[in-house]
């Protein structure tokens, strides 16, 4: 049996202001769980927007929301998923471990819990040590990983990710795309992630979810069917400019047939 | 525009409301702390307004033609103390800016005398300049242009170092003149930090020229007026309020003064906060 | 909030020899200043004559307080107690209406111009009206105008530090389902104290001000500020000095006991700026 998908959209359109932008049309989508899709698509597409919608941290104009089998806003004020924005927001007037634990201390869990907790996390992104170091302290990638941690330390179902790689320089960014890959096949969670970047979409998703320029629909699904666990080598495989070339083609047709811009510089590999 | 507006006559209402509330409310309580409200502490706020427009002694000019030139005298005190703290202020940061040993050697006192009450030190400056053929006023002046001095160089300090160490890099790829550094790269980066500064120093100059006059005995300013009023308290207590909202109105129009010259030289973007 | 896109290094946990060394460095300038200074004072006071009686030197100042050390130290202590009422009341209420212009925006919007606005207003020419309603022998005068002073600028910058949250970091808070009380407590006050320290440090100058300046217009015969105005009136010099002397140390030590528990509650944060 099937179990149940962990985002479901349902004709989810949103405009801003009355009468004004319309930044999503019509998306139709399903995440079943342990998927790791990817939204792309060019700037101001509103695959932002339709991350937060699912997060409910805005309302959809129209359409359904159901994550987890529950309203968005319940799922939120279960605290059903964690979220990783691009600026690592992490506080800093807390240390590493701390700003980890902070969602679990809102949650009321008890020191002891939280400080095994919290130890767990940060073997799994790998920052042992770094425990009682400050925010800036720490390189960007390595506030990323304190913030995916943060947003993993309760076992969410679901994992929101913000172009969470997108301020990070390219060699650090194929680095922690690998770290979330193992991250997400050992804590066997389902992510949602947000992209600009073809190749990381591509290096990363079970589908790749393209988003056409606003109004913002989805243009296509691509299903990404290299082998799993992804290696350095994936990168190389024929098959992974295949897909590439799928998605880029699908972005392209998304803007304008025969448009070339600075969209596409923007979403080059 | 029209929301401003009305924005400001009901935040005026309601700080007239308050007061006049507090003053009902006490009054018909009988309430003796912190202090006893009659009409002698607290005049209504109609009182000291319809003040302004007795004669302020018998046969005398209007209460507020006399606040008017008082407040002109002292303005002009605290302009020309603004102008020479200011400039000097700015001329100190600019040589200690170029000069790393004496940026090391001084900063720490310029820092220090923040946290030491300045103010203090006013009977003294106008002993020491007053009677030496200067006019009387000047001391007055010395003491704005004092309290002036020290938000200016340290903000100016700031912001000139704040300069962009790319813009910086790009000047010197040009093989551009310290002169020209300073002024295309390192004055324009200290303008926000200028302006901070100029704030919170309109105000100071104002409240340095009003206390300067006390130990000057300077009769012709608002320091001269509020001792004078503060005599005939007894018998007209809504002149000195009257003269206190003259002096609040000049402190206010200083720092209006600053705040529009700001809006005219920096141009900054708008933050972006919760 | 943390930015850092380029990669920084861990600070080393460095060498001891090597902070104090590099410690020298940047104060010897300073020292060296001061040690001039004083030296010059000295000398040029004791040698050009003729100001001499404006501006003693500091032996004879420092010989003044020592012989009429009670009368200076009471003094001191009688003016300290109203600055420091002045900033308790005063900064305290400043943080209390900047945490509810915080909670319901909408009135902090529409009262934060008014409020930089009487900023500008020199509170410290009200001080005979406070000796009209407290008396003009009363510490309570003094204290009141001190609280006044006081009051503006905490509120104003606390406010500031309140609602200059990153929105990514409040988003962050709803995402966990965070109400407002969790957001105000978990977010924005941490996020003010830089800013609430800052101000305080201010206030603590702003009282001694306002305690000793105020005094300029009337007060107790036992006051700093009365003491200094008589001295100087009757160019009683090393008094008048030795009097203003008191009033710096206070108003250096009542800063610094602020910046103690500055560095105390965040030594997270001075630590990550640096020097001054």
């Amino acid at each position: 049996m099937t179990r149940a998908p962990v985002v479901a959209l349902t004709g989810v359109r949103k405009e801003f202001g009355r009468g004004g932008v319309v930044a999503l049309e019509g998306i139709d989508l399903e995440v079943a769980a342990g998927e790791l899709v990817s939204l792309i698509g060019p700037s101001g597409c509103g695959k932002s927007t339709l991350l937060r919608i699912v997060g409910d941290l805005t309302p959809p104009t129209s359409g359904e929301v159901v994550v987890n089998g529950k309203s968005a806003r319940q799922a939120r004020v279960d605290r059903d998923y964690g979220m990783v924005f691009q600026d690592a927001v992490l506080y800093d007037w807390r240390t590493v471990a701390k700003n980890i634990a902070l969602p679990l201390e809102m949650l009321g869990w008890d020191r002891k819990r939280r400080a095994e907790r919290v130890e767990e996390m940060v073997g799994l992104v790998e920052l042992t040590g770094f425990e009682g170091h400050h925010p800036w302290e720490l390189s960007g990638g390595m506030q990323q990983r304190v913030a995916i941690a943060r947003a993993l330390s309760f076992d969410p179902a679901l994992l929101l990710m913000d172009e969470p790689f997108g301020a990070l320089d390219e060699m650090t960014r194929e680095r922690l795309n690998m770290e979330l890959l193992r991250i997400w096949q050992q804590a066997e969670s389902t992510i949602l992630f947000v992209t600009h970047s073809i190749s990381e979409a591509v290096f990363l998703s079970t589908r790749v979810v393209v988003i056409s320029r606003r109004p913002g629909r989805i243009a296509g699904i691509v299903a990404v069917d290299l082998p799993q666990p992804r290696t350095v080598e994936t990168r190389e495989d024929p098959r992974f400019f295949e897909l590439v070339t799928e998605v880029r083609e699908l972005l392209r047709a998304g803007r304008g047939v025969g448009a070339v811009d600075a969209v596409d510089e923007e979403v080059a590999q | 525009m029209l929301r401003r507006a009305l924005v400001f006559v009901a935040v005026l209402a309601g700080l007239v409301a308050l007061y006049e509330g507090y003053k009902w409310i006490w009054e018909t309580a009988g309430f003796t702390w912190p202090f006893v409200v009659n009409d002698r502490t607290m005049p209504h706020t109609w009182d000291i307004v319809g003040q302004l427009f007795e004669p302020s002694r018998t046969n005398g000019p209007l209460l507020i033609e006399v606040l008017w030139d008082a407040a002109l005298f002292t303005a002009k005190e605290a302009a020309v103390g603004f102008a020479l703290g200011a400039a000097a202020g700015f001329l100190i940061a600019v040589v200690l800016v170029h000069s790393g040993f004496l940026r090391r050697g001084l900063m720490p006192y310029i820092v220090a005398s923040q946290t030491v009450p300045i103010l203090a030190i006013a009977p003294m400056v106008v002993v020491w300049l007053g009677g030496r053929g200067l006019p009387p006023w000047f001391p007055v002046s010395v003491i704005a242009a004092y309290l002036t001095f020290f938000p200016v160089a340290i903000n100016a300090i700031r912001g000139l170092e704040s300069a962009d160490p790319r813009a910086l890099e790009l000047m010197q790829s040009y093989a551009a003149s310290r002169w020209s550094v300073l002024w295309k790269v390192r004055v324009p980066a200290s303008l926000p930090f200028l302006f901070a500064a100029f704030k919170i120093s309109a105000t100071a100059s104002v409240v340095g020229a009003i206390i300067g006059e006390l130990p000057a005995s300077i009769q012709d300013g608002l320091g001269g007026a509020i001792l004078n009023f503060n005599q005939y308290y007894a018998s007209s207590p809504e002149s000195l309020w009257a003269t206190n909202l003259i002096a609040a109105l000049l402190g206010i129009a200083f720092f209006l003064a600053v705040l529009g010259a700001e809006r005219l030289v920096v141009r900054r973007a708008p933050e972006h906060v919760a | 909030m943390s930015t850092a896109p380029t990669a920084v290094q861990p600070l080393p946990r460095g060498s001891l020899a090597r902070t104090v060394g590099r410690r020298a460095r940047d104060w010897a300038p300073a020292a060296i200043v001061f040690v001039v200074g004083i030296a010059a004072w000295e000398g040029l006071v004791r040698g050009l004559d003729v100001e001499r009686f404006l501006l003693p030197p500091l032996s004879d100042i420092l010989q003044t307080f020592w012989e009429q050390r009670d009368t200076f130290v009471s003094a001191g202590l009688f003016t300290f107690k109203e600055a420091l009422g002045g900033f308790a009341i005063g900064a305290s209420a400043g943080i209390l209406v900047a945490i509810v212009l915080a909670r319901w925006r909408w009135l902090g919007a529409a009262l934060l111009p008014y409020a930089i606005a009487a900023n500008a207003i020199p509170i410290i020419a009200f001080a005979p009206i406070t000796n009209n309603w407290f008396g003009i022998l009363s510490p309570a005068s003094k204290m009141a105008i001190a609280a006044v002073i006081c009051f503006f600028p905490v509120l104003i910058n606390t406010l500031r530090g309140l609602t200059s949250v990153q929105p990514a970091a409040i988003e962050l808070m709803r995402s966990y389902a965070a109400g407002e009380l969790e957001i105000f407590r978990r977010v924005r006050i941490p996020n003010a104290l830089p800013y609430i320290f800052t101000a305080l440090k201010v206030a603590t100058v702003l009282a001694m001000i306002g305690a000793i300046v105020g005094d300029y217009f009337g007060g107790s015969d036992q006051a700093l500020g009365i003491l200094i105005r008589r001295s100087a009136g009757i160019f009683a010099f090393e008094e008048a000095w030795a009097a203003i002397l008191v009033a710096c140390v206070l108003g250096i030590a009542f800063y610094a006991a602020v910046a103690l528990v500055e560095r105390l509650t965040m030594g997270w944060h001075v630590s990550s700026r640096g020097s001054e």
